[in-house]
């Protein structure tokens, strides 16, 4: 504010303090200016993404139209003899995947449900937030603990006990033909991955759980319900869509991690494994393993197509996901 | 029911139409309490113990590595002795440090509108689902991306590529944060300084955005810490350098050439089967567990204990 | 007894007797209920209770009779909820919350180790304040109790429910939406919900916690009506501020004060001809 403009109004006998109060004058311009700012990086996001996609396919497109279906239908990844298959890539992003949330989600119900009804709540309180931070370690402190701990551990002691025992007949843990000692395995690498995720789910249950309202669970108890009963048929039900929308993030974590798992799942990209005890490869993993090898334009484009796989898989699950929530929300409480 | 309705008096007594109940065992429902609950003292037991061991064994193996070096030398010549990871840190805070400076200012305007303008209509609908999914894409999607985008056409990796890299996972994350701090602040505190005739940026950025300031900066800080933690973003950008970051346009330059971080250069070196690469890259691992944890307790220790008084 | 007649016990299948309605609803419209003479089912003795440190109920006395309304008034924060908390044990819950002294029910004492908590809370229903419908649909909420504690065919199921449901005046409102989310009724009509979900595992005992201050006068007038027809066949404890709607529906009524029972006795006279300055206060609005 300048003096000038000061002296003006002083001439024109206004009371002293009058020209702090006159009315700012770019307001007008202020906020829609403000609004559009705003509005470009809302915009953003969401351009960014649309960006990713576009130079995704781009840059896939040598890759699709030579490769076709056939990249998706045939097994192995072996480009110097020209094979583009991502099958034994999927597959074992899918048995990885399915190993970890086996274990993580049951686990994380389970200590979510422990931290919200069974313990102390100063306990409880320094368990969660240790669990939180838990949840904020990088992906690769996970993969390096998997390589020089559990690989050994599953190699020596857990592998060769299970294979040899009965259980070495079941299907799905028989060796298959690729077997190398189970420590590079499948299981390991979902094991790392189900460690990875645990934190998480865990921490978003517990938020979730704390959620539900006292006087409901206290009229659980009041119909003579156990704590498990009040866990199962009304906690969950009213935690149900946070809890599913928690999994499915994890899900999607586990899908898409390279760094916990591309050491330890083996490296076999020219086989569908055929136990948890083989080696086998996820999509993720793949890419990260081969793209620094890649040669021809076909090899970066086979591989940025496999991104896009990866891209188009991570979204169908959010997509579900939201469907899925939808649909439980409508019918809160339909039987499930 | 056969009890015949009789007026407007409806029957108070059971009707005995009705067999009788006949009680289940509780003696089951509560073994089956009991063993969830044993159940889930174990399972949690086991959880909570393996990722301590996790933290235990970084702790363990890095400790021993870490001393002045570890932070001001060059790592060393495949087989040799001593080094550090001096480059790589730095290159780690810059990299870090240039996407924090793109993503977070651009996500938190961006929360802003989706809270205060964009709201429940259709175009912040349509954002808000297009950042949730954003930030369920799987990192190493986002590093192809950036390669196809930036690294192919200039022919050559760069840190730049990296931090853009980061920027792109960071903007979603800044984005939401901001809209869920912001609806934090109650309508009220909007609506009492609109009524005094304030603009609408100046309540914003006054007034709601000081209301909301302990959850924005929380979020700031824990995007930077869980990005600076990613590898797979890096891989086909940032890629690796066993030099120093010297210059901005040169070949060894952050703009021209690939920069050494820490998470790949710890990645890289856990695979060597040289014991001091892994001895260093357990060094590395130690570093960022103690930066993501320290901030994380450090953000909790600032602002939340004030938040529950 | 003259006149009685035959009611199945819900949960033995046994014949109990039990005094018809017309004979109680005679009784106390005469009020000539011999209080001694009257079956006690639950008697707190010595009872003391401690949020912390903090002793919240001192040395509570009180004998609830079988099916008579007993009220509990008193200004809020007096330890009423406190009180009937201790019958079914629901302040467990929360950790540092303990009770001293016996609670005897059916013969026993519920505070005693050993106690089977599922059994003593399906034979004493709880009403909350606020309506607590479980996030399930009309139909399962209802039958939630049921499942959980009796075997029961499919039809047996429905019969009950809708038996329930009709008790409760629910029925003709609910009936086209059994398969709705319980959440998605009235205020008032999800606490008769909740009334019906409480009664259709046939209970010896509603604790009700204040069930009207949370609906509105004319969901609070249909709840009472329904408690008019409830007592007939159960004990019922109501907790509540409202002073008129203590005298209007119950046959006995407590006074409490800072943790102590003042008064006890029966609504009539409490609140006619109070024998305790505090009451008489409590009573005429000189304090609340």
């Amino acid at each position: 504010m300048s003096t000038v403009e000061l002296d003006v109004r002083n001439q024109a006998g206004l009371p002293r303090g009058a020209a702090k109060a006159a009315p700012r004058t770019h307001r007008s311009f202020g906020d829609p200016a403000f609004r559009v700012i705003t509005l470009i990086c809302g915009l953003a996001v969401a351009i960014a993404m649309f960006t990713l996609a576009g130079v995704l396919i781009f840059n896939s497109w040598t890759a699709i139209s030579e490769l076709g279906v056939g990249f998706l239908t045939t097994v192995a990844w072996a480009p110097s003899n020209g094979r583009y298959g991502a099958l034994a890539a999927l597959a074992g992003t899918a048995m990885t995947t399915a190993v970890a949330m086996l274990i993580a989600v049951p686990l994380a119900l389970v200590i979510a449900l422990l931290l919200t009804e069974l313990v102390p709540p100063g306990i409880a309180r320094v368990v969660g937030t240790g669990i939180e931070m838990l949840a904020a370690i990088p992906s690769f402190i996970f993969g390096m603990w998997g390589l020089f701990v559990l690989v050994p551990f599953m190699q020596e002691s857990v592998a060769p006990w299970v294979t040899e025992s009965w259980l070495g007949q079941v299907p799905l843990i028989r060796p298959g033909a690729t077997f190398q000692g189970g420590g590079f395995s499948i299981l390991t690498a979902g094991l790392v991955l189900a460690l990875m995720v645990l934190p998480y789910i865990t921490a978003f249950s517990r938020d979730v759980l704390l959620m539900v309202p006292r006087v409901t669970k206290e009229a659980g108890y009041g119909m003579g319900s156990t704590t498990w009963e009040v866990l199962r048929r009304i906690s969950l039900r009213y935690a149900l869509s946070g809890i599913v929308g928690a999994t499915f993030i994890g899900l999607g974590r586990a899908l898409g991690e390279t760094m916990a798992v591309a050491y330890l799942v083996g490296g076999d990209f020219l086989t569908v494994p055929k136990s948890l005890f083989d080696p086998g490869t996820t999509v993720a993993s793949l890419i990260a393993l081969q793209f620094n090898e890649a040669t021809t334009a076909l090899d970066v484009s086979a591989l940025t197509a496999l991104g896009l796989v990866l891209f188009v898989i991570t979204m169908v699950f959010q997509v579900v996901a939201h469907v899925w929530l939808r649909r439980s929300q409508r019918t809160a409480g339909g039987r499930a | 029911m056969s009890a015949p309705q009789s007026g407007e008096r409806r029957p108070a007594t059971p009707s005995l139409a009705l067999a009788a109940l006949r009680p289940r065992s509780h003696g089951r429902r509560k073994a089956l309490d009991a063993f969830i609950k044993g159940f889930a003292y174990v399972a949690a037991t086991v959880g909570i113990a393996v990722m301590l061991l996790i933290v235990y064994e970084v702790v363990r193996r890095g400790a021993a590595t870490i001393d002045w070096g570890f932070f001001t030398e060059l790592p060393p010549v495949v087989g040799e002795e001593g080094g550090g990871l001096g480059n790589a840190l730095l290159g780690t805070l810059v990299i870090t440090a240039v996407a924090a400076a793109l993503a977070l200012p651009v996500g938190f305007l961006g929360g802003v509108w989706l809270a205060e303008f964009g709201r429940n209509g259709r175009i912040a609908t349509g954002v808000r689902m297009v950042a949730n999914v954003n930030m369920g894409i799987p990192s190493i999607v986002v590093g192809v991306f950036i390669f196809a985008l930036l690294v192919k056409p200039l022919q050559h990796y760069s840190g730049v590529a990296g931090s853009i890299a980061l920027a792109f996972i960071m903007l979603p994350v800044m984005a939401r944060t901001t809209e869920d701090m912001l609806n934090l602040v109650p309508n009220e505190l909007r609506e009492s300084a609109l009524a005094m005739g304030v603009p609408r940026w100046r309540v914003t950025l006054g007034v709601i955005i000081r209301a909301a300031r302990s959850g924005l900066i929380t979020g700031a800080v824990l995007a930077t810490v869980r990005v600076a933690g990613e590898t797979a973003p890096l891989l086909f950008t940032a890629l690796s350098s066993p030099y120093w970051l010297n210059s901005l346009f040169g070949p060894e330059g952050f703009f021209g050439g690939p920069t050494a971080n820490l998470t790949k250069t710890v990645y890289d070196f856990s695979g060597m089967p040289y014991a001091r690469m892994q001895e260093l890259a357990w060094g590395g691992a130690l570093v960022i567990i103690a930066a993501v944890l320290g901030l994380n307790v450090l953000m909790r220790l600032v602002f939340q204990r004030g938040k529950e008084w | 007894m003259v006149g009685t007649k035959v009611r199945e016990r819900p949960d033995t299948g046994q014949d109990v007797l039990v005094a018809p309605p017309t004979e109680v609803a005679a009784a106390r419209a005469t009020g000539d209920d011999d209080f001694e003479a009257l079956e006690s089912i639950i008697s707190a003795r010595h009872l003391d209770f401690f949020y912390g440190k903090e002793q919240a109920l001192f040395d509570n006395n009180l004998e609830i009779k079988k099916n008579r309304v007993t009220a509990v008034i008193g200004p809020s924060g007096c330890g009423k909820s406190t009180h009937i908390r201790t019958y079914n044990r629901i302040y467990e819950l929360y950790r540092d919350h303990k009770a001293t002294g016996e609670v005897i029910f059916d013969g026993r004492n519920v505070l005693a180790p050993g106690t089977d908590l599922l059994d003593l809370r399906r034979r004493m229903g709880m009403i909350f304040q606020k309506p607590s419908p479980f996030p399930m649909t009309v139909f399962d909420n209802v039958a939630y109790g049921l499942r959980q504690h009796y075997r029961l065919s499919r039809s047996e199921l429905a019969d009950r429910v809708e038996d329930a449901l009709k008790r409760s005046a629910l029925w003709d409102e609910v009936k086209h939406k059994l398969g709705e989310p319980g959440v998605a009724l009235s205020g008032g009509q999800q606490q008769r919900l909740c009334i019906a979900r409480c009664i259709a595992t046939e209970p010896d005992v509603v604790l009700m916690d204040e069930p009207a201050s949370a609906i509105d006068p004319v969901a609070t007038s249909k709840i009472e009506e329904l408690m008019e027809s409830l007592k007939e066949n159960y004990t019922i404890v109501i907790v509540t501020h409202n002073m008129q709607q203590a005298a209007r529906v119950s046959d006995y009524t407590a006074f409490f004060y800072e943790g102590h029972i003042v008064e006890f006795g029966p609504t009539t006279q409490i609140f006619s001809n109070p024998q305790q300055k505090q009451t008489e206060d409590y009573i005429t609005g000189r304090f609340s």
